[in-house]
This record gives C-alpha cells, structure tokens and sequence, in this order.
C-alpha cells in the first residue's frame, strides 16, 4: 500500500506503486495523460508522487527500450523529411519531459555508445545542458566555465539589429549597429534562434601583438581605416516624452513655446528650434540644453485672490531639454494621446556613435576590453600579402584566462573566410582543431596560425611571427560618451547646498568617506577643508545665546531675535553643519555655540 | 667606558643599551660613543612624528587586507572534529571585545618530566571535563520505584582509571536530594522525597543526570595531545585558564588561552593586552598577509587602556570618546544627542571628526600646530 499525492495533495492509495507508476508512464506516452505530468515513487517515504502544476523546470529526454532508443534512424530520415516534428515524438513517447522529481527515478545515458541494458532515458544531445546565451560561445568546451559565463554574458550587451521595427519603436536607451554580421565560426544555436536575420557583431580580422603599449590591461587597438569602413558604427536612441497632465481646478499643462513672462524661462536660445506647436522639428541638431518639447505648467500653489497681487500668478516652465551631455539629431517626432485622453509628445534623439578610445568591444569568449588607441592604417602592423588587422588584443590577456576557446575561433573564421564557408564551433560536436590547421595548410598558411609581420611605422619585420586570423567582435553598449563626465562648477542642491548628484544633472564627483581617511592619513588638513567647502558658509551667530542670529539686509545689521540687541559674530561652517543645528533644535535639543577667537 | 652610557641612559632603552654593551664589547671609547650617537639617531628617526594620524593609518592598514581575508573555517583533524574561528570572525570578534568567543580554546604545556609525553593520554584525560553521560551505556527509568538506573560503560572508566565507588561519591557531591547506589551494571539513583509528580520528577532527574559533573577541569569539553617539536602539548576544546594553571603538572609560564577576559581575569590587563596582539596578528599572519604589528598594538592599546578589555563598539571604546558629535557620528546618533542635550554636555571640537563636520582645518599634520602668541581683540 503507498499513498499517493496528486500536485502534494493526498488523493488516494495504490497497492501496487511499482506498477501503477509503470502504468502511469506507458499511458502518458500513449498520449492518454497530459505530457506535462510527471510521477515518481520514493521508495524512502513509499510514496507516490504525481506532478502536473507549473512552475517546474522540465527538459527532454529520449525515451529508451531494451536498452535501445525509441528514436531510431529511421524517424530521423522522417524528421529531416519534415514528415515528423518536435510534437509528433512526444506524442508518440519517443521523446519526454522529465522535472526534477521524476528524474530520480531515471537512468539516463550521457551518450549513445553508452547505452546500457538498464538505461531508462537516453541524453538528446550533450549540449543541451546548455542555455540559448551560452550556447553561442563557439568552441566553449575549450575554455574555463567562468570564462564561458562572462563570454555569454557579454554578448547579451552586445549591439545589433536587436528589431525589424526599429524605426518606429519608442524603445529607452537602445543602439543599432550600423552593418551587422553573422558570425563565421557558428554553433547549432546560431541556425535554431536565426541568427542572420539578427546579428550583433561583425567579423573582423585580429592580430594578437603588444602596440606600443597601448593595450595593456584588456585594452584593444582599432584600425583607424576599418572604423572609416564602418567597423563598430551604430546609432543611439533616446526618446523624451512630454504630457500635458491635467491638475484640480481645470488647470492643465500646455505644449507651446514658453511665454517670457514664464517662471524659470531660460533663454530665447535655449528655445530656438522649437516650431509654432512647441515642439522641435525632424532632422534639428541638438545640443545639450536644447529645449526639444516646450511645456509650460500652472503655478504650484493657487493663492486665494490677492488684492496687492494685481497680476496673475504666472505659469512655471516646465520643458524638456536634452540632458547634460548629450547631443544628436531629432529622429521623429510623435504626437498622441494617452490612456487618460492627455496630449503625448515623444521626441526620438538619434546620435551617430563612431568607435572612439574608451569605447568596450569584446569577442564572444569573455575577452572584453575598451579600446586604447585607434592608429591610422598607414601605422598599423601589416603581413607579407599587405593585410592589416582590424583591432589588436593584447597576448597577456591568454595565459592566466585560459580562453582556449578565443584561440581557436581565430584560426576556425580564419579558414572560414578563405574557404568561404561556415565553421562549426557547436560545443562538443565543433569541427576538430587539427583539421582546420591541416586546412589552413592546404591554402598556404602556416598551420600554427602565426603570419610574418612587419612594423607599420617603420617597415621593419618583427621577430616574432604574429598570430593573426578573423574573429566575431560585437561592439558592447556602455560607450564613453554617454558615461564622460567632470565638473568644477555646477548646480546645487536646494536642501544641503551641496552639489548634485549624477552625470544628468551636471553633478558632482564625491569625495567619500574612505576617501576622506586618505587625506586625515596624510594628515593633509588644509587640503581636506578645501576638498569639503562646497558648502561653506558664513552665518551670524548671538554670542549670548549661541544661536544663529538673522542678518537683515535693509538696516545692514545682523540682530538675534531672542535676545535683541547682543554681540552678534559671523562664523564660517558648512551648510551641512547648519542643518544638523536645526535638526538638534527640532529634537528640543539646545545647540549652543560658545565662540572664541582662534588667534 | 661607562660614562658614555650613563649619558644616553634616559635616552635609550635599558634593553637596547644592554644590546650594545654586548655587541661593543672590546671597542674604545670613541667608537663606542660613535655607536651610541649612530643608534639614537636612527631611534630618534623611527618615532612617530607629532600630528601623524596613527589610527586612521592603523586602521586602514588593517582594514584594506582584511578586505581580502576569507570567511573559511580551519579544520582540526585529531581524536573528533573541531572547527576554529579564523579570519575575518575572529578578528571581528576580538576587537568587539566579545565575552563569548566562538571557538575558546587553549594550548596547556607541562613542565619538564610530563612534556615527555609518557602518560600524555591520562594527564589529557584527566583534564577533560567528564560528566556522566559520557560515562553511561545505557540508562533506565523505573517509575514504580522512582529511581533511575545507569549502566556504566567499564571501557571507558578503565580509560580514565575510575571506579564506579568515585562515580557515586561524585554524582552524591553533584546533586541533592538524591540516593546513589551500586548495582550490578554500575550506579541507580533514587529520589528521596516521595512526591505526587514522581513521575515528571523522575524523567527530571534523568535528564539532569546526564549532565552531573565527575571530574576533570570544567569547561574543558576536548582535549587533543599533541607533538610540539621535542614536547608534547595537550590543544583543548573549551577554556579555563585558572584551573589549568593551578594543576601540579602545567607549565604556568607558557599556558596560553585564546579567551581574552579570561587573561583579564586571572592575570591582569597587561597580559590581555598581549594577548590581544598576539591573537590578532595570529589571525593576519595565518591569512597570509602582512599587517605590521605595531597598528595592531595601538588597536590593543586603544582597548584596554582604561585598565578593562573594552571592544571597539558602540557600548566600547567608542562610548567613551569626549566627543558628542564624534559618538554620534559613528552609531545611533539621535541617542548621542538627546543624551547630551539632557546633561549640557559641551564639545570641545578637539578631535578629526567634529572638525570636518564644521568644515574647519582638523588638529592632524598640518592643522595641528598653532600660534601661542595671544592676538589682542
């Protein structure tokens, strides 16, 4: 007798669980239960366990008789011949989904060959352990595990044709790469998910050399003439959006040009490419601060009429302006509605982003790096028939990352390219190493994949033979122009009087506390009071009371208001300081200062 | 000859005018004077300078390779498993002062014919803290009768060399109300009183026999004999430092504990505060990383100054500082302030923190010196 449960719910008892599981398994690979349900008998607890909820990570398996697949060769004809599908064999119980559960009662073989009398499941293929992103590392098998997680982390940052609609899709933050290509070196993912008709990358031709010491610690040398080609373009796309919400009171935002009678108007300049409706044209240049979608919204607080206020209170600017930094070129620009019936500005800004020194590239194996120099063609180094190698990845980035894997699809696209064919790097069924060598051989190369080279700048050869091929480089999308910042002065905030924060808002670099230790250690104790008066000030304070007292502008005089007529002095602190007396007042705690002449 | 030593006597260390005094044994006057001279500038050179921020360059010299050290547990393969705080908890728990230390452990060495090793076993047996449960085979609760039976394991008691006599005159000493008597099988324990709630009674006592205490050092719950160069060592689970050393065979000189207030307690702060440094710089050097020594002494020095092991927390050393603003920066500030609100307290503004808060020149290298000439107003 077992019990059994049914998705953890008692539901019954069987007097046969052996059977009845066995039973259970034969019926669902007729067809006659759910695919999806999956059963398994503890013989610890002796209890059957029935799972058909969701959530559970399930995979396929080939079913095995007798120690022989259910998928013979001959369903395999079938299935090239698209007589069969994927459906067709679980349908049939050739194929399975198995959870976690039902695998402990599973023998599953690794591979054909080791088939056992025994076996219950039979793998599909060995790199089905593998996701779609990691997948796409060629010749992985090669490389360290950590190496191959970066590799397919770094490509889902790479850029490309990421979609068809691209040109009317509103989408933050995104770039298209300007001639995407599909790798040579392949895997099997690269058929299933089509990478042709979304690539992100291009092939290009590597060399594996030091250049003046400009790519050490992972940086990469670009070709100047290969980014004049078109080597790594893309294009930038931001869009802004502009709503005229609705507030109590009928009052309304509106899209126009600002009024100068506007609170907070900015400039007549500021406003220039704006058309009648407000809003800039297609096709304008922008430039940081530019002011894109007019906006003006009704003032913040609606006083009572005010007899002595004769003019109405005026509407506060609210417009949206190209953040600090960035530039480019109106895309499109839309006008709709919301789902609240609200007038709906996007504007799209598009910028051309050409590879520049800073710019991070990678190859599919983790071997990223941000570009270090980029040197005119005429410079670069050059081989024997007079080829110059796109980008130059540095030979300390090997030894100590193992990636074996970057090594071979070198030679691999290599051959590819001469050959004008497709190379296999599908982990654990790639094409062999050494037949691409004997490959490389039969066009003329050293097998080796190494090439004679001469020194760019001076003609001379070098000693040492350069290894050099073609490799997929994808152009990643953190680019040094929406990151380059540095400010020495700027805005404040309203609050602490210190500066603000982040590169939008023209901020500043903070000097943190660690930071702040240093100079201590160095006992630089001038210096650190220069690095921290970014929010010095000067405030009277009474010297009987200990209060800050109040400066009154019209009679020049600065009194306290606690104690009248008293010595008032002026102190220089930090707005900081300030608050944080204001703070201790409102924890009715006295913060009395006691002054003293310093000298 | 003397006379050139007499003068640099408040100058140098007795020890190192010891050390030249040896090393210039034969020299003439002149030389050794050039000696002296030589020496005491380079002392002279190695001292702190006055404003040199000595404990925020500690801290940082400690902080930044403890970034790198590992959470790992070091294993100790011997007679049963124990694992050992190191690394990161262990300094963590040192320098917060922690009374209740993670894994308290002590290294016993034996005077002269004892570290021979002979009888090495016995003398670590009879350390070990043995209470009656590791003594037991079986147990068995009569509840008519309202006693209980104990089955004595006659392997072990042979280990140890007891007799079940000395087991009963223990359990006696350990607990009241209780009568113990021989039986075949080794010791039954019967209740005197005659209660209602017998029952409940009896399978209390059972529970509370198990833990009765036999013999041994209390708090010992280990003991691990081992190979020291020429010497044996017992290495112990468990610390109590005053019985330890009160035991005829313990070489009281070199008996260490890794339980800090333990040290406190029996021999005093300065041995604490070595204790401190030495456990601290233990836990680095075992890390492989290189601290000077001399940050982890201010860090000592820092703790145990007021004449008690004090931790580098809020309820610390931190509690102490004069500064109210300086307390309140580092934990629960609004405490810090209500409090000083309460007294009037007042502050001086004499220390780094308060002085970068107000954004004025901090008392430390270059701040630190001041005009003594008085300004008239």
């Amino acid at each position: 007798m077992s019990e059994v449960y049914l998705n953890g719910k008692f539901i019954g008892e069987v007097e046969e669980p052996i059977v009845f599981v066995e039973n259970f398994k034969s019926e669902r690979r007729k067809g006659k239960i759910e695919s999806n349900a999956n059963i398994r008998y503890d013989d610890k607890l002796k209890i059957v366990e029935i799972e058909a909820g969701k959530g559970r990570a399930t995979r396929p398996l080939i079913v095995v008789k007798d120690g022989m697949p259910l998928l013979t060769d001959k369903i395999l004809e079938q299935l090239k011949k698209g007589e069969l599908t994927w459906s067709d064999l679980i349908n049939q119980g050739i194929i399975e989904y198995l959870d976690s559960a039902e695998e402990e009662n599973a023998y599953v073989s690794f591979s054909e060959k080791d088939l056992k009398t025994d076996n219950t499941h039979l793998e599909i293929s060995p790199y089905t352990m593998f996701g779609i992103c990691t997948s796409l590392v060629p010749f992985c098998q090669h490389s360290p595990t950590p190496r191959v997680n970066m590799g397919s982390k770094n490509q889902k940052q790479g850029l490309g044709f990421y979609a068809a609609n691209y040109l009317v899709r509103m989408d933050m933050d995104t770039s298209l790469l300007h001639y995407p290509q599909t790798p040579v070196v392949k895997t099997w993912m690269h058929e299933v998910y089509e990478d042709d008709k979304h690539p992100a990358g291009q092939n290009i031709v590597v060399a594996i050399m030091s250049y003046e010491g400009y790519n050490m610690e992972d940086a990469i040398i670009l070709n100047k003439g290969s980014i004049e080609r078109g080597f790594g373009r893309s294009s930038y796309y931001r869009p802004s959006i502009a709503e005229e919400l609705r507030y109590s009171g009928g009052l309304i935002d509106e899209i126009c040009i600002p009024d100068k009678e506007v609170k907070g108007y900015k400039s007549e300049k500021d406003y220039r490419l704006l058309e009648e409706d407000g809003i800039v044209y297609p096709e304008a240049a922008v430039n940081e601060e530019d002011v894109i979608i007019g906006k003006t919204s009704p003032p913040r607080f609606l006083s009572s009429f005010d007899e002595y206020n004769l003019a109405a209170a005026a509407r506060r600017e609210s417009s949206v302006a190209i953040e600090h930094g960035e530039k480019g070129v109106i895309d499109i620009v839309l006008i709709t509605e919301n789902e609240e019936g609200n007038k709906l500005v996007q504007v799209r800004i598009r910028d051309e982003k050409i590879p520049e020194i800073g710019d991070k590239f990678t190859s599919r194996h983790g071997q990223k790096g941000v570009v270090g120099l980029i040197v005119p063609q005429a410079d670069m180094p050059f081989s024997a028939s007079g080829m110059t190698p796109d980008l130059i990845f540095s030979p300390h980035g090997i030894p100590s990352r193992m990636t074996i894997s970057h090594l071979i699809e070198l030679i691999g696209a290599k051959v590819g390219s001469l050959n004008g064919r497709y190379i296999d790097g599908t982990t654990f069924h790639s094409e062999q190493e050494d037949h691409l060598r004997k490959e490389l051989l039969t066009m003329g190369f050293r097998e080796s994949g190494v090439e004679t080279m001469y020194n760019g700048q001076t003609g001379e050869q070098y000693t040492a033979r350069i290894y050099i091929g073609n490799m997929y480089y994808l152009k990643l999308k953190q680019m040094v122009s929406n990151k380059l910042h540095a400010r020495a002065r700027g805005p404040i905030q309203l609050l602490t009087r210190q500066p603000t924060e982040g590169r939008g808002k023209e901020g500043g670099l903070r000097l943190g506390e660690m930071e702040k230790d240093t100079f201590v250690a160095h006992g630089a104790s001038l210096l650190l009071k220069e690095r921290f008066d970014s929010d010095k000030t000067v405030i009277p304070v009474c010297e009987k009371c200990g209060l800050i007292a109040i400066y009154d502008t019209h009679k020049e005089k600065a009194y306290c208001p606690i104690c009248g007529d008293s010595d008032i002095s002026d102190i220089e602190i930090s707005y900081a300081f300030k608050l944080i007396l204001d703070e201790f007042k409102s924890l009715c705690v006295y913060p009395s200062l006691k002054l003293k002449n310093k000298y | 000859m003397a006379g050139a030593f007499k003068e640099y006597e408040d100058l140098l260390s007795p020890k190192q005018l010891g050390e030249i005094k040896e090393k210039t044994e034969g020299m003439n006057e002149a030389k050794v004077n050039k000696v002296l001279k030589k020496v005491y500038e380079q002392y002279s050179n190695s001292k702190v300078e006055a404003g040199e921020s000595v404990g925020i360059v500690s801290a940082e010299s400690i902080g930044e390779p403890g970034t790198q050290m590992t959470l790992n547990t070091f294993h100790f393969a011997g007679v049963a498993e124990m694992n050992v705080t190191v690394g990161l908890p262990r300094i963590i728990e040192i320098l917060d002062g922690r009374k209740e230390i993670g894994t308290p452990m002590m290294e016993i060495f034996l005077k002269k014919p004892y570290s021979k090793g002979e009888d090495i076993k016995k003398l670590a047996l009879n350390i070990k803290e043995t209470l009656l449960q590791d003594l037991m085979n079986s147990v068995s609760v009569d509840i008519a009768e309202g006693k209980v039976d104990i089955a004595i394991d006659n392997e072990k008691m042979q280990e140890i060399g007891m007799r079940t006599d000395s087991v009963i005159s223990a359990v006696e000493k350990g607990m009241k109300g209780i009568s113990v008597k021989k039986t075949e099988e080794g010791i039954s324990v019967k209740l005197k009183s005659k209660d209602e709630k017998l029952i409940n009674e009896v399978y209390k006592l059972k529970e509370k026999l198990k833990s009765v205490y036999i013999r041994g050092i209390k708090s010992i719950k280990q003991v691990l004999p081992v190979k020291r160069g020429e010497e044996y060592i017992i290495i112990t689970a468990g610390s109590n430092l005053i019985d330890v050393l009160s035991m005829e065979e313990v070489d009281q000189t070199r008996t260490v504990t890794n339980d800090i207030f333990e040290i406190q307690a029996v021999l005093g702060i300065e041995a604490a505060r070595q204790a401190l440094i030495k456990e601290v710089f233990k836990v680095i050097e075992d890390q492989g990383l290189n601290v000077d020594i001399r940050h982890i002494m201010l860090a000592a020095d820092t703790m145990c100054f007021s004449g008690k092991v004090k931790g580098i927390t809020r309820y610390g050393i931190v509690s102490e500082k004069s500064s109210v603003l300086a307390r309140a920066s580092f934990e629960t500030p609004v405490k810090h302030i209500i409090e000083a609100g309460l007294v009037g307290e007042e502050d001086k503004l004499n220390s780094v923190v308060e002085n970068v808060m107000l954004n004025q020149p901090i008392p430390v290298g270059t701040g630190l010196p001041g005009l003594i000439v008085k300004v008239k107003k």
